[in-house]
C-alpha cells in the first residue's frame, strides 16, 4: 500500500478565522495507532481535527487521510468517523434513532444499519433500554457514548475523538479507553485529544503538542522526553538503601535532585545526563552494596512533557 | 465546449454514484420532512396555512347563506390566495421551513452530523430543499384544498357541481400550481440567506419589501420576483383598490408557460449558487 494511503498528513497547513490564528504552518504525518493531541485550551487542537475532517477548510497547505481528501465525501466518510466535542444533537431523537438515522445515509439495506447500530451501542456499553430513550434525557456521559457510537458504528478506519473522555464516569473512561486500545491494535488511525492525560498517556502510540496554534513536537512519548535536553529526566529507583543510593549519586554532578519515595523503598533522582547515570547505577549494582529491584522513568508521561514544553500557563517554553 | 471536453463531461457524469445519491436523497428527505412537520416548532406554520380555512369554516358555521353570491366568492378566494397566501402565508411559513433547514442546524449545533456522513454537500442542500418544499406544499396545498372547499360547500349541489364540473376544478389546479411554485421559489430565496445571513430576518423583511414594490420596476428587474412570475398564473384577477392594487397588478401580460419557465429558471439559479455556497460552508458553532 502507498504509504500516503494509510497515512494522516498535513503538509504546511495554516488556518485563519479571519484575523485570528488556528493553526500555523503544520507538517504532520500520522501513522496508524492511537496518537494524542495535546496542548491548552484554544492551542488549536479541535481546529487540526476539524481541518483533518473537513468541518473547517485549511487557509494554506494541503491536508490528506489515508490519500483522501474530505470534498470526496462518499469515500472519505465512509473510512472517518468524527466524534465531535459540540454536546448537541438533533432534537427529538432516541439514541438509537440518532445512530441508525446517520448508518442509513450511507445507502446500506435497513437491515444492516439495524445490526450496526445495535453493534455500535453495544461497543460504548449503552444498554437497549436507554438507547431507546430520547436524547434529551441523557446524562453527560450517556450523550458522549452515543455520539462515539454514531462516529464507529460505520467502522472506519480512521477515528478522530474531541475529549472523548468529557463527561465519563471512571468505569466509563475506563471501559473507553479499552475500546480505543482496541481500536488502535486493529490497525486503526485513532486521534484523540484529551486532557486526561494521565489516561491517554498509558495507551498512546505517540504524543503531538501544539500551543497558540504551533506545533511543538510529536512522537513517541519517550522520543520525544529525551528530546526535552533542557530538563533534568527523573527515574524512580525501587530499593533496599534509597538514602545510601541518593549519597552516592549525588556524588557525580549530573545528578541534581533526589526525593525519598513515601513509602521509604525508593527514590526519585533527577539528572541532566541520563546515560552516565545509567552507567553509574550498573556500577553501584555491580557493587553490591545497594540492591536494586526496579528502574523506571518517572516523567517521560504525557503529563510531564506537557509540563516540560507547554507549562501550565499553556505558553511553549 | 469542444466535442471532446463534452465527452470527458459526459463519461465523468456516468461514473458518479447516482444511485448511490438517489438513495442518500431519499432518506435525508424523509429525515427533513419528519423534522419539518412533525415538531412543535411548526405549529405556527400550521397556523399560517389554516387559518384563512378556520375563518372560513367559522362564516359556514354561524353565518350560512347570509354571504354575497358564488362569483364574488370567487373573487374573495383569488385575493385570500393572491394577497394572503402568496404575499403572507407561504411567505412567512417559508421563511420559517427553509430559513431552518441549514441556519437552524447551525444555531442548534448539530449540521455537522451531516457534513460528516458520506453525502455531498450537494446532495445535503437540494434534499433539504426538496424536503422543505414537500413539508410547505403538503400543509399549503392542504390548506388551500381546505378553503377551496369550505368557500364553495355552502352553495350545495351548485357549489359541488362548480368545484367538480365547472371553472373550479381549473381554479383550483392553477392555485395548487402557485403554492408549488411560490414554495420553490421562496424557499430557494431563503435557504441562500439563511446561507449568507446568521440572521435571515432583515433580508427577508427586504425581499417583502421588493415584492411589494416591484410591479412599478422597469421590465427586466421584475424577472428577480417571485410574485410577479405567480401573478400571472392567477386564474382570477383581483379587483383591488389602492395599496392593494400595487400587490395585484398585472403590468405586462406573459403567458402562463413563460412565467413557469421563467420562475423555475430563478430558482434553479439561486439552489446553484446555493450548493456553491454550501460547498464552502465551514462549521464554527462559536460565531453563531
Amino acid at each position: 500500500m502507498n504509504a500516503a494511503n494509510d497515512t494522516i498528513r498535513f503538509e504546511n497547513v495554516s488556518k485563519f478565522y479571519g484575523e485570528v490564528l488556528g493553526v500555523n504552518r503544520i507538517s504532520l504525518t500520522v501513522s496508524p495507532g492511537i496518537t494524542t493531541l495535546v496542548g491548552p485550551n484554544g492551542s488549536g487542537k479541535t481546529t487540526l481535527m476539524n481541518l483533518m475532517t473537513g468541518l473547517v477548510q485549511p487557509s494554506r497547505g494541503t491536508i490528506s487521510v489515508l490519500g483522501l481528501a474530505p470534498s470526496n465525501a462518499t469515500e472519505f466518510f465512509c473510512n472517518v468517523g468524527y466524534c465531535a466535542q459540540f454536546d448537541s444533537f438533533p432534537r427529538g431523537l432516541t439514541g438509537f434513532q440518532f445512530v441508525l438515522d446517520g448508518l442509513m445515509l450511507f445507502g446500506m439495506s435497513e437491515e444492516d444499519a439495524y445490526h450496526l447500530t445495535a453493534e455500535a451501542l453495544d461497543r460504548v456499553q449503552l444498554d437497549g433500554e436507554a438507547s431507546h430513550r430520547k436524547i434529551a434525557g441523557y446524562s453527560k456521559g450517556m450523550r458522549q457514548k452515543i455520539r462515539l457510537a454514531q462516529a464507529i458504528a460505520h467502522h472506519p478506519r480512521v477515528l478522530v475523538l474531541d475529549e472523548p473522555l468529557n463527561g465519563l464516569d471512571p468505569m466509563a473512561r475506563a471501559e473507553s479507553l479499552a475500546l480505543f486500545q482496541e481500536l488502535g491494535r486493529q490497525g486503526m488511525h485513532v486521534v484523540i485529544s484529551s486532557h486526561i492525560l494521565d489516561e491517554v498517556d498509558r495507551i498512546s502510540d505517540r504524543v503531538v503538542l501544539i500551543t497558540g496554534g504551533y506545533l511543538i513536537a510529536q512522537g513517541n512519548i519517550h522520543e520525544v522526553r529525551r528530546e526535552v535536553r533542557d530538563k533534568p529526566m527523573q527515574v524512580l529507583i525501587r530499593c533496599n538503601s534509597p538514602e545510601l543510593l541518593a549519597s552516592k549519586m549525588f556524588a557525580v554532578n549530573h545528578c541534581v535532585e533526589a526525593r525519598l519515595h513515601a513509602d521509604g523503598r525508593g527514590v526519585f533522582l533527577r539528572t541532566g545526563d541520563i546515560d552516565q547515570f545509567y552507567r553509574l547505577l550498573n556500577e553501584i549494582a555491580v557493587e553490591g552494596l545497594v540492591k536494586i529491584e526496579a528502574v523506571a522513568p518517572a516523567d517521560d508521561n504525557a503529563n510531564a512533557i506537557y509540563q516540560y514544553l507547554i507549562g501550565s500557563d499553556g505558553s511553549a517554553s | 465546449m469542444t466535442q471532446h471536453s463534452f465527452g470527458y463531461a459526459v463519461a465523468m457524469m456516468r461514473q458518479q454514484p447516482w444511485s448511490l445519491w438517489w438513495i442518500q436523497a431519499r432518506r435525508m428527505t424523509t429525515i427533513e420532512i419528519r423534522r419539518n412537520l412533525f415538531t412543535r416548532r411548526a405549529w405556527w406554520i400550521y397556523f399560517l396555512a389554516f387559518i384563512p380555512a378556520v375563518i372560513l369554516l367559522i362564516h359556514l358555521l354561524i353565518d350560512s347563506h347570509s354571504g354575497p353570491g358564488m362569483s364574488d366568492d370567487t373573487e374573495v378566494l383569488a385575493g385570500v390566495v393572491q394577497l394572503y397566501y402568496v404575499r403572507l402565508g407561504i411567505f412567512f411559513g417559508c421563511l420559517g421551513i427553509f430559513s431552518r433547514l441549514i441556519r437552524g442546524e447551525m444555531i442548534e449545533r448539530s449540521l455537522h452530523y451531516y457534513l460528516l456522513s458520506p453525502v455531498r454537500r450537494e446532495v445535503i442542500l437540494l434534499s433539504k430543499f426538496f424536503a422543505g418544499a414537500v413539508s410547505a406544499v403538503v400543509l399549503f396545498g392542504a390548506a388551500m384544498i381546505a378553503d377551496f372547499v369550505l368557500m364553495y360547500a355552502d352553495y350545495g349541489a351548485a357549489g359541488w357541481d362548480f368545484m367538480l364540473h365547472g371553472p373550479g376544478l381549473g381554479q383550483l389546479e392553477a392555485y395548487l400550481l402557485i403554492v408549488v411554485l411560490a414554495s420553490l421559489g421562496y424557499g430557494s430565496i431563503f435557504l441562500l440567506l439563511s446561507l449568507m445571513f446568521r440572521n435571515p430576518m432583515p433580508g427577508a423583511m427586504l425581499l417583502l419589501g421588493w415584492e411589494a414594490i416591484n410591479p412599478v420596476m422597469p421590465s427586466l428587474v421584475q424577472k428577480f420576483s417571485v410574485a410577479s412570475y405567480l401573478r400571472h398564473l392567477m386564474p382570477v384577477s383581483v379587483p383591488a383598490e389602492g395599496i392593494f392594487a400595487l400587490l395585484t397588478v398585472e403590468t405586462e401580460p406573459v403567458s402562463a408557460w413563460v412565467a413557469v419557465l421563467g420562475l423555475l429558471a430563478l430558482i434553479a439559479l439561486v439552489l446553484t449558487y446555493t450548493c456553491y455556497r454550501m460547498r464552502r460552508l465551514e462549521i464554527r458553532y462559536t460565531t453563531e
